[in-house]
């Protein structure tokens, strides 16, 4: 796996806005923030009411993102461009979507948001109108996620890493510090678990580190490069920027995302927990 | 919002805070308020723990824990750094200038 296979730049992007055949998404955890002005010419998608059912806890079903990306006027054959806020925390998301549902030319604008905008890159607030297209996704490709009981199956046998912050993980905060403290049952950790928070991923400007410090960073946290990881944060947007490091960057071949993350885990009965930093 | 990741509006009355440990502030460029900086938490160690988006009026807030904190925001116009100690629940005020 080469970085240029998933990971475009700022100043690619710019050059690239009107290239046929490109298509540029933005998906924001502030589902505002694309009226305040985007990327000209991208889409949105808004990762709460467009991505998720809206009434059982998953995602939409194929044939809603079949329904979706066509009303999205994104084909087959497009190359997705996914940009949003917040170092890029729901893009990756969308872009482990994207992957699940088998879209083969997805890849993820390095530093989002944030580099295009400390950058000075251009913004428009213009309607982006695009054509329909009739999309056809592929089933879930279940080798990317992770289910509660496999989580369960992997304490103490599968790298399990929880990204997200050390109170979090220690059991110190149930969410994350710029959030009201509301989450699970529970606070605290998968036991076995090891914490790598994702922002030791990102460099400040939003964009992923170079593979060597990936590479580095994850090895002296304890991950086993010979065994199969999982990785989950609190609701799965945090840990899908961790999984697009190592699985798309790095290219370990057995990672997968637990979408149901500390808010499913930490609210299960009869499950082990552990707080504390884990190093004790 | 409860169910989202994201942040609440910066701007927004601080409420259900009781019993929480607030840091609050405001990002400034001399004496303009500086909107759309990117609010970075490091906690004691230097390390990243959240991240926002400054109100139009240059305001921001995170929901922490007692401890030495450092805020530190980015914008396009330059950066800088303040540090704030918390010492217990409340609301704790800090300014950041950016240069």
């Amino acid at each position: 796996m080469s970085r240029e296979n998933v990971l475009v730049s700022a100043q690619w992007a710019e050059d690239n806005l009107e290239t046929p055949g490109v298509v540029f998404v933005e998906v924001d955890e502030d589902t505002s923030a694309y009226e305040t002005g985007h990327i000209p010419g991208a889409v949105k998608v808004d990762w709460k009411n467009e991505l998720q059912d809206p009434v059982r806890r998953d995602f939409v079903d194929r044939a809603g993102f079949e329904k979706l990306l066509s009303e999205k006027g994104i084909a087959n054959d497009d190359l997705v461009v996914l940009y949003g806020g917040n170092n890029n925390w729901f893009a990756a998301y969308a872009y482990w979507y994207f992957k699940l549902y088998g879209h083969e030319t997805v890849k993820l604008l390095d530093g989002g948001r944030k580099k295009w905008e400390l950058d000075g890159r251009p913004l428009s607030q213009d309607v982006v109108k695009r054509d329909e297209t009739q999309y056809t996704a592929q089933e879930q490709n279940l080798k990317l996620r992770a289910f509660r009981d496999e989580v369960v199956d992997a304490i103490g046998t599968k790298n399990l890493v929880d990204v997200r912050s050390p109170d979090e993980f220690s059991g110190k905060l149930l969410a994350p510090a710029h959030l009201p403290q509301e989450s699970a049952q529970r606070p605290g950790h998968v036991p076995s678990a090891i914490n790598v928070p994702w922002a030791k991923a990102a460099n400040e400007d939003g964009t992923f580190k170079s593979d060597d410090e990936l590479r580095e960073i994850y090895k002296e946290a304890g991950i086993d490069e010979a065994k199969a990881t999982i990785a989950y944060c609190r609701i799965g947007e945090r840990s899908s920027h961790t999984w697009f490091a190592l699985h798309e960057l790095l290219g370990y071949e057995d990672v997968k995302n637990y979408d149901g993350s500390w808010t499913e885990y930490g609210s299960l009965v009869g499950v082990p927990v552990e707080t504390g930093t884990g190093k004790e | 919002m409860s169910s989202s990741c994201g942040a609440p509006d910066q701007a927004a009355p601080i409420a259900g805070a009781e019993g929480q440990t607030v840091l609050s502030g405001r990002v400034l460029s001399g004496e303009a308020p500086v909107g759309g900086a990117f609010v970075r938490l490091l906690d004691g160690n230097g390390d990243f723990t959240g991240e926002v988006v400054s109100s139009p009026d240059g305001e921001f807030r995170f929901y922490a824990a007692p401890g030495t904190w450092t805020v530190r925001a980015l914008h396009r116009t330059g950066n800088g750094e303040a540090s704030v100690q918390a010492d217990g629940p409340g609301v704790h005020e800090v300014a950041v200038a950016v240069a």
